[in-house]
């Protein structure tokens, strides 16, 4: 922490331990202002968390502009343009002299005129190396702290190294990863015996700070410097060139850094294409050179990444293992997937050992020639008798394309074991029941018999994120009976145990809500009841939001809706999960009967072009074009297809039926419920429960694993 | 060997499996495309849950395999082997007299 007076005042914080964090994040609740000392890469990350605890955020820093040890002047000035926007004021050329306390507030007093009130500082300038053990075992340091090493990396006592944000190289920190990786090898070296140096560093960065893309790479100035800069889009871009512009230096890039990858692999070399083409509008289409470097965590070349595809490397677990490359931040994956496809690897497209085909292909040849059964779609496009993949797979087609209920005939062969049983299989082989809650409304006589069924049958109950309710610890036999009372109730089946449309969730919305300004428990059930029962290539989930505060949640669903003045906003795209990613906007200020139509036909091709268990997020992503070719198929119906995608949404909205209350009218299927064939009531002997928090649990004493 | 009946064949759904229980033991029994029947323990020995009759039933390769539904793992159907961990399941005598699937046990 700088030494400035006051700075250890109640309500100043540091940025750099998750307690740190932990700490403000805590005495931030409640408060309304805070102000960040530094406008670095940390300082504007440290802006943005407070920004993100609903903070009214202020940015000091000392420089004349914004990150001064990346950006010159006019890059500054437009990152603090785009960050102004987002209501973060900023000051720069400015110190801060002094802290004051003042009750509960603070007062923050500056070289210049500028002092400001506020609950919180946040101080994020003047980062020290943590070079207390050097210290303490009387090791040299730098004139500006950390552990002085030699371009060998031996401290002031040659048996001992130091490496990454610590030392000091000649006096010189490092705080990226790259160069502590770069530093780790050259001390393996030298205690292998070799000669190795530590020459410095690629320090060059690229990142999105506050949602702004912001990278420099290289010089950032040079004899001649080439820039472009666009205040209306938030556009800045300079590349920095020897005098006879033959060779690129360096540069940066504010707004957008999709031409960062092509650029910095160019550093010391001529620009690879048009300047004019970097300069305005991202990145053109280069091939990238050899010594190009893909993975900037691990130091991986394009030679490298093409020399690995070249010993048999077939897909990128296969190239991440053998280089390393994208096992540390990951984002040069999709640049291993363009490596591979340039290479000539034929990324297969087969579903599992019996069919060659993709899902999509499968799906369209299930389609045209009219198949209805596996052995049939087997015995002709495949080989084998199938598997857990393929099985279930071709059981989801049958079922989008309206082949009656899922546990039909032969059909019922090919399901896995949640859809054969019409539940969600758990640990100990009990099974989970949901109920569908449309748009999560309920009833109180409803929520009544939820409660009384799982008492009567000592289930274990909880609320799920998708606002409904879970009951666990079904015995397989028990099933048909807890579905009768459901039923008799007026439940139907919640497809949890599907890969189909699961909820759509929903805020109280206008009917209650002082803010809502349209009924989004009423679109929600609405297009729940739509949909449901929809088989597809994974589960989909959505919301419907009253208002652009958001309270449903519906950005992080595959088709999230939010209510505007004018009608509604559709995102598409989204998910939780393993991977979070927010639903892309893809109509604004829609009427309803607009919004539905675009709903169908989205989903609709969804189920007809995906892959097995793809989500919709990654679907979009490898769309030749994305979000722009879905738009064209599904809104200006480039393709033709939209009134076949209506028509087949149409027939599955009018074929609906609940597939528990058919099961239980139908004798043949409901046999299949029970514990034992020849002990059919007889519960399963190594099922038992015991107890936690008043609820009764699987007692494993299974031995998982064992 | 005693044999004990179980169930009668035509129970049996193609490339499906039942849970029988035979004393003590559980026994997945399952129905091949070709109509040969197969019987192996009921528990999966990777998650410990009694459940391998529930599994979809398939072939790699040349051998008719069930898989876990919990954790996917495949066993060949004739052998016990699990093809996927190191792992195995007990292979029962299965028969079909007089149209009645009967189970053979020690």
């Amino acid at each position: 922490m700088p030494p400035v007076p006051g700075h250890d005042a109640r309500g100043c914080f540091v940025y750099r331990t998750l307690d740190d964090l932990e700490a403000l994040r805590e005495y931030a609740n409640g408060r309304s202002t805070g102000i960040v000392v530094g406008g670095g890469l940390l300082g504007l990350e440290a802006a943005n968390a407070l920004r993100l605890l609903g903070l009214r955020t202020s940015v000091v820093e000392f420089a004349p502009h914004l990150m001064p040890m990346q950006l010159d002047p006019a890059g500054g000035a437009m990152l603090r343009r785009r960050i102004e926007e987002l209501d973060i004021a900023v000051h720069t050329g400015t110190g801060v002299t002094a802290i004051g306390a003042d009750g509960e507030r603070l007062r923050v007093d500056t070289a210049g005129e500028l002092a400001l009130d506020t609950d919180l500082v946040v101080f994020a300038a003047g980062v020290r190396p943590r070079d207390d053990l050097a210290r303490a075992a009387d090791l040299a340091v730098g004139e500006r702290g950390g552990v002085l090493v030699d371009d060998a990396l031996r401290t002031s006592d040659p048996t001992v190294f130091a490496i990454g944000e610590c030392a000091a190289v000649e006096g010189r920190c490092y705080g990226l990863v790259a160069p502590g990786y770069a530093m780790a090898d050259v001390v393996v070296d030298r205690l292998l015996g070799g000669e190795a140096t530590f020459g410095g560093a690629d320090t060059s960065t690229k990142l999105k700070l506050l949602g702004v893309d912001v990278a420099s790479f290289g010089r950032t100035t040079g004899a001649l410097d080439v820039v472009y800069a666009d205040p209306a889009n938030g556009l800045y871009a300079k590349l920095a060139l020897t005098d006879d512009a033959r060779t690129l230096l360096g540069g940066i890039l504010v707004g957008d850094a999709s031409a960062y990858g092509a650029l910095r692999a160019a550093v010391g070399g001529p620009v690879p294409g048009r300047l004019a083409d970097f300069l305005s509008t991202g990145a053109p289409d280069v091939a990238l050179p050899g010594d190009a470097q893909v993975c900037s965590c691990n130091n991986v070349t394009k030679d490298q990444v093409l020399a690995a595809i070249g010993d048999g490397c077939g897909d990128v677990p296969a190239v991440k293992a053998c280089t390393r490359a994208g096992t540390t931040c990951g984002s040069c994956v999709p640049l291993l997937k363009s490596l591979l496809a340039e290479a000539g690897v034929a990324q297969s497209k087969a579903l599992c050992e019996h069919f060659a085909y993709s899902r999509q292909e499968l799906f369209d040849l299930v389609r045209v020639r009219g198949i209805r059964t596996f052995s049939a779609l087997v015995s002709a496009h495949g080989t084998g008798r199938g598997c857990d993949i393929c099985k279930p797979t071709v059981a989801s087609i049958l079922a989008s394309l309206g082949n009656g209920h899922v546990l039909d005939g032969e059909q019922a062969a090919l399901q896995d074991t949640n859809d054969h049983f019409l539940a969600n299989i758990q640990r100990d082989g009990t099974y989970s029941v949901v109920p569908r809650i449309p748009g999560g409304e309920i009833t109180p006589e409803r929520l009544i018999v939820i409660g009384e069924v799982a008492r009567d049958f000592g289930l274990y109950t909880k609320i799920t994120g998708g606002q409904r309710i879970d009951l666990l610890g079904a015995r397989v036999e028990q099933l048909p009976e807890i579905w009768r009372r459901l039923v008799a109730a007026g439940f139907e089946s919640g497809h949890a145990y599907g890969k189909a449309l699961r909820t759509v969730k929903s805020c109280v919305g206008s009917t209650w809500c002082r803010y809502g300004v349209q009924d989004s428990v009423g679109l929600a059930v609405a297009l729940e009841l739509r949909y449901r029962g929809l088989r597809a290539p994974h589960k989909i989930k959505s919301a419907v939001s009253g208002c652009a505060r958001e309270c449903a949640e519906a950005r992080s669903k595959d088709f999230g809706i939010i209510a505007t003045e004018q009608g509604w906003n559709l995102y598409v795209g989204g998910n939780g999960g393993f991977r979070p990613r927010h639903a892309d906007l893809f109509l604004s200020d829609v009427d309803t009967d607009t919004l539905v139509r675009t709903v169908d036909r989205f989903l609709m091709y969804y189920i007809r072009t995906a892959d097995r268990l793809q989500r919709t997020a990654a679907w979009i992503e490898g769309l030749d074009g994305g979000l722009d070719h879905l738009r064209a198929v599904i809104v200006d119906d480039r393709l033709g297809l939209c009134a076949d995608l209506d028509a087949a949404m149409a027939r599955h909205v009018a074929s609906h039926t609940d597939e528990w209350r058919d099961v239980l009218e139908d004798p043949v299927k409901l046999r299949r419920f029970v514990s034992f064939i020849n002990a059919p009531s007889t519960p399963d002997p190594s099922i038992s429960f015991g107890s936690e928090r008043g609820q009764p649990v699987p007692l494993v004493s299974l031995g998982p694993r064992a | 060997m005693t044999w004990t009946p179980v169930c009668r064949f035509t129970d049996l759904l193609a490339e499906r499996g039942v849970a029988a229980l035979i004393g003590d033991a559980q026994v997945a029994v399952f129905r091949l495309h070709d109509d040969r029947v197969r019987a192996i323990g009921n528990r999966d020995p990777v998650s410990g849950a009694h459940v391998l009759s529930r599994g979809v039933v398939g072939s790699r390769g040349d051998r008719p395999v069930v898989a876990s539904p919990m954790h996917k793992q495949a066993y060949d159907l004739d052998t016990g082997e699990c093809l996927d961990a190191d792992a195995r399941v007990p292979v029962f005598p299965v028969r079909v007299r007089g149209g009645v699937v009967e189970v053979g046990t020690a």
